[in-house]
């Protein structure tokens, strides 16, 4: 089992390919049925907001061991023009680009741990985590 | 990968068969836009069930897509969205109001047949 892994976002289309990745990752670490689904859409999630914001970053996989908890970390990070004010952003329903506003805010909900660390004009970094239970 | 469309009678049956990229799923919107004028299509079945993730972009799509199709004057049905995948829409908060959904296939012609006769009815 590969413990980590990295996709690059260049494109709309690495979209697909970094949910499916962290997909099998989280399939190989054991996680199953609604938890493999949540993971792979929260990831859709964040990369898109990487595609739509920064036009390109990464999106890095880790699998965590701590103490005998085992979990799946995920890694967006991008050189884009960064958020000005991260807590709108993390408001549900508020968009810069004409979406649902959903993406930030949905990806929290659907994972265990999330953060967000942003400055202006010095990219995003979204660090979520999903444990096994 | 584009989405095959078929004619049965006057629906159209729109069958999704691999994973579909931002792209593909802009391209079934078009694409359907424009068969319904092409066939006179009633309604119309966007059947999912391979999809293992609709987040919130496909959900937007999907959603514009009933919306646009519903003004080119056809109703239309999502069928086969996965339970994990319903799941994981309302954590999100998304929830397809105002389009059609249905559990499958069958399901979906059935609902395309009510709602055309519920039309009928009412005479609009």
């Amino acid at each position: 089992m590969e413990n980590e892994a990295r996709v690059a976002i260049n494109s709309a289309a690495d979209i697909v390919t970094a949910r499916q990745k962290g997909r099998t990752m989280a399939t190989e670490m054991g996680f199953d049925g609604s938890d493999l689904t949540l993971i792979a859409t929260a990831i859709s999630e964040i990369a898109r907001n990487i595609v739509t914001h920064a036009k390109s970053g990464e999106i890095s996989f880790a699998a965590m061991n701590h103490g005998g908890k085992h979990g799946l970390s995920i890694v967006a990070r991008d050189a884009g023009p960064g958020i000005r004010d991260v807590n709108r952003a993390m408001e549900y329903g508020y968009s810069t680009a004409k979406g649902l506003g959903v993406g930030l805010p949905g990806a929290k909900l659907l994972m265990d741990e999330f953060e967000i660390e942003s400055k202006v004009g010095n990219g995003t970094k979204v660090t979520m985590k999903k444990w096994l239970r | 990968m584009r989405v095959p469309i078929l004619k049965q009678g006057d629906c159209l049956i729109a069958s999704v068969q691999s994973v579909l990229s931002d792209a593909d799923l802009l391209e079934l919107r078009d694409d359907l836009a424009d068969r319904v004028g092409q066939f006179r299509s009633r309604g119309v079945i966007i059947d999912v069930t391979v999809l293992d993730v609709i987040d919130s972009f496909a959900t937007r799509t999907l959603s514009a897509c009933a919306h646009m199709l519903r003004l080119r004057g056809a109703e239309t049905v999502i069928v086969g969205i996965q339970p994990d995948v319903a799941f994981a829409m309302v954590q999100l908060g998304l929830t397809l109001e105002g389009v059609g959904t249905a559990l499958d296939l069958e399901e979906g012609l059935d609902y395309l047949d009510r709602f055309s006769k519920q039309k009928l009815k009412h005479g609009k």
